[in-house]
């Protein structure tokens, strides 16, 4: 990582430095190719407050209406006054100094300009650049009306009288002033010792109690309430005794590797307690294959049926897994395990 | 004091193979650290397409945020794009406009540089006091990456600039179309055009294949997914200049052209979702700090609420308009704590209280909000944000 000025460098190296500041200096290196004119005329679509950029075209309040109620007001609102966390796109005059100041085009926007340019590269939300310039006319002039900027319904908006129309607020913005207003104060050499008499704490965040909790807990939560569900659901079919206990004997040939009941832990397979009806790949600490692994991301379940399908072909079926089984080729026997395992919960 | 079976029983990562080199072909971190990612505030915006996530600070160290962790900013979501498809494209103010494809760019001398990010609105929830309880959300739309990239000036220069050029307009291809105006001395000095953060390819949400980067001023203009720039003689006031990002103060008018980051600082832990969870004794107090102007040569911290201060120990690179980290080390007798830092940059500035900024800007501003943090530690060392006296 080299410094970000001579200045900051290490002695040695403000030569190099400065030698690859001058590297790229006034000069041309004949790299791009010139844009055509159709390729700037599909890309140059920004307008500016002195009409710049504007295109060719018109649009009515009423052809505005009739747009605006199709593509518009199911976020801004059937009068602009915006739906839920969606943007108000009229109101707020006289709010500006207010507790609760409300910015809208009406009582915050400069320059009308900005409607049309933003409404023509941005919107609607999720299908942007489909408007045509004649309705982004007629959008910014309903959006006017809205606002009680024209009054007639029968204002027509285009190219011509664009910049005719100014906006209330625009004399009420000035250019940064930290430098001059804040900087004399902010730039004092602070006190270090005894600064203070008392300090009392005047507001806490927990009062507000708006912080997001950990995901993961919820999300925990909310899975250790669908499985107490599903673990309900299925108590309802009981298991058959004496296919459980044949299940049992079927089960040595895996316990060489996989561990089931109170303490199960993971050994050369993860334990298999509540393995049908889980997630494949779901046990906490146990490091699977990748085979595995992108049949998770798959969505893959062990069910009955995939779980008998993948113990009587463990390879085939599926593809690059760790599982040194050959197979468990007898139908009954698998039924078996399979009731056997059921019995053993997460 | 029994004998501990984290040392006395062998466990499973010592006994069996691990998985082999094939098994990550790009690492992720440790499962245990799951918990360290960005999250999202749901109720601040009506849609995560058109929203923010936030940087996990008190789970990171040393001045580079992780690629993986950088916080988000959307405003059409995340434009998915083939750099094979992708074009750079100069017009305007320029004798000749230019179309650069991703090779072309990469043509060009390239330098390296590392550069916070903070967004503009960063902290902007607190203006009206304390609210969320975690410096990951009051302090994390910000990160520092290190960009490898063409600085602008070379590729204006390729196009040529007409003498009456006084401001650009980059624009970025995602759905939004992002655009900002920026002065032209600024895309002159040390603005770039980068393709890799942290030495590989630009993530998607942070603009694959080419963003602008514009050290020290506000993260919304470094325009992501950046496809034109053009060059004019007059800012454009678009929607994220006029609309959005400028500063309402209580007299009802409003500053514009905000551009840089003053000097600002947090403690990343302990904080609210970091606690002291080893009770009395030895106690590491550590943060961040940055400015927009230059480099942060010195840090204060306090333990009782700004009564005395102490000069924490800076350490790391110091680069320009970068992170930098600093430590407080001391013994912790168990009684509360009121805990704050405050920055220096090497203008002379001084990190303001959150009050000292209301008195000028009001409550309104949602931007730039750069005071002062306090988090209050518990005896049980619970923390806590609060505001003080």
């Amino acid at each position: 990582i080299t410094g970000d000025s001579p200045r900051q460098a290490q002695a040695p190296f403000a030569a190099a430095f400065a030698a690859e500041q001058a590297e790229g200096e006034a000069r041309k290196f004949g790299l791009g190719r010139p844009a055509l004119p159709e390729e700037l005329a599909a890309w140059d679509i920004d307008v500016r407050p002195d009409g710049e950029g504007l295109p060719e075209g018109s649009g009515t309040v009423a052809e505005g209406e009739e747009i605006y109620l199709q593509k518009c007001a199911s976020c801004h609102g059937d009068f602009g006054e915006g739906i839920g966390r969606w943007p108000a796109l009229s109101g707020g005059g006289g709010t500006l100094s207010s507790e609760d100041p409300v910015k809208t085009v009406g009582s915050y926007w400069p320059f009308l300009s900005t409607v049309y340019d933003y409404v023509h590269r941005a919107m609607p939300f999720g299908n942007a650049q489909s408007l045509s310039d004649d309705e982004v006319y007629a959008l910014t002039a309903y959006i006017l009306y809205l606002n009680f900027i024209v009054e007639d319904y029968d204002f027509e908006l285009s190219k011509d009288n664009f910049t005719e129309i100014t906006l209330p607020n625009e004399g009420q913005f000035f250019v940064d002033d930290r430098e001059e207003v804040e900087f004399e104060e902010f730039k004092r050499e602070p006190c270090m010792k005894n600064c203070k008499e008392s300090v009392e704490i005047t507001m806490r965040a927990r009062v507000l109690d708006v912080t997001p909790e950990d995901e993961a807990a919820r999300k925990e939560r909310e899975a250790a309430s669908e499985e107490t569900q599903v673990a309900a659901a299925e108590g309802a079919s009981e298991p058959d005794p004496a296919l459980v206990e044949e299940g049992e004997k079927v089960f040595r040939q895996c316990k060489a590797c996989h561990q089931v009941g109170e303490g199960a832990e993971n050994r050369v397979g993860p334990h298999l307690n509540g393995v049908v009806g889980r997630d494949i790949a779901a046990v906490d600490g146990f490091r699977y294959s990748p085979a595995f692994q992108s049949k998770a991301e798959e969505g893959f379940t062990w069910t009955e049926e995939t779980l008998a399908a993948y113990l009587k072909d463990p390879r085939g079926y599926i593809e690059g897994n760790r599982m040194a089984y050959p197979g468990l080729k007898d139908e009954d026997d698998l039924k078996a395990v399979i009731a056997y395992l059921k019995t053993f919960e997460e | 004091q029994q004998p501990d079976p984290a040392i006395t029983e062998l466990p499973d990562w010592s006994r069996y193979n691990g998985e082999g080199v094939d098994a990550r072909p790009y690492g992720s971190p440790s499962e245990f650290e799951s918990h360290v990612v960005r999250r999202n505030v749901e109720w601040l915006t009506a849609d995560t397409v058109s929203s923010v996530n936030f940087t996990p600070l008190h789970e990171l160290d040393g001045i580079i945020t992780p690629n993986g962790l950088c916080f988000e900013r959307h405003h059409s979501g995340i434009a998915e794009i083939d750099p094979g498809q992708h074009r750079l494209m100069i017009n305007g103010l320029v004798e000749t406009p230019l179309v650069f494809t991703m090779e072309d760019l990469m043509r060009f001398p390239r330098e390296n540089r590392v550069y916070f990010l903070e967004c503009a609105a960063n902290s902007g929830m607190e203006w009206r006091g304390a609210q969320l309880n975690g410096c990951q959300y009051t302090h994390g739309m910000i990160h520092n990456v290190q960009y490898t990239g063409v600085p602008l000036r070379y590729i204006l220069q390729e196009a040529g600039l007409k003498s009456s050029a006084a401001w650009i307009l980059p624009e970025g291809a995602d759905a939004a179309a992002m655009t900002r105006s920026i002065p032209l001395e600024k895309a002159l000095d040390d603005c770039m055009v980068a393709f890799k953060m942290n030495g590989e390819a630009l993530r998607p949400e942070q603009g694959y294949p080419v963003r602008l980067v514009v050290p020290g001023w506000e993260g919304n203009m470094w325009v992501k997914w950046l496809r034109r720039i053009e060059v004019g003689d007059k800012p454009w006031h678009h929607r994220e200049e006029t609309s959005k990002y400028t500063d309402l103060f209580p007299s009802g008018k409003a500053r514009r052209f905000t551009w840089e980051m003053d000097a600002k600082s947090v403690i990343t832990n302990p904080s609210p979702q970091a606690p002291i969870a080893h009770g009395p004794g030895r106690t590491i107090i550590t943060g961040i700090a940055w400015s927009g102007r230059g480099t942060i040569p010195r840090v204060d911290v306090t333990l009782d609420g700004g009564k005395n201060w102490h000069q924490a120990r800076m350490s790391g690179p110091s680069f320009n308009k970068s992170m930098h980290r600093f430590y407080y080390e001391f013994d912790w007798d168990g009684s509360p704590l009121l805990l704050q830092s405050r920055a220096h940059d090497s203008t002379g500035y001084v990190q303001p209280t959150k009050e000292a900024l209301r008195e000028i800007r009001g409550e309104n501003s949602i931007y730039h909000n750069n005071g002062i943090q306090t988090w209050y530690v518990n005896e049980k060392g619970v923390v806590e944000n609060v505001e003080v006296s």
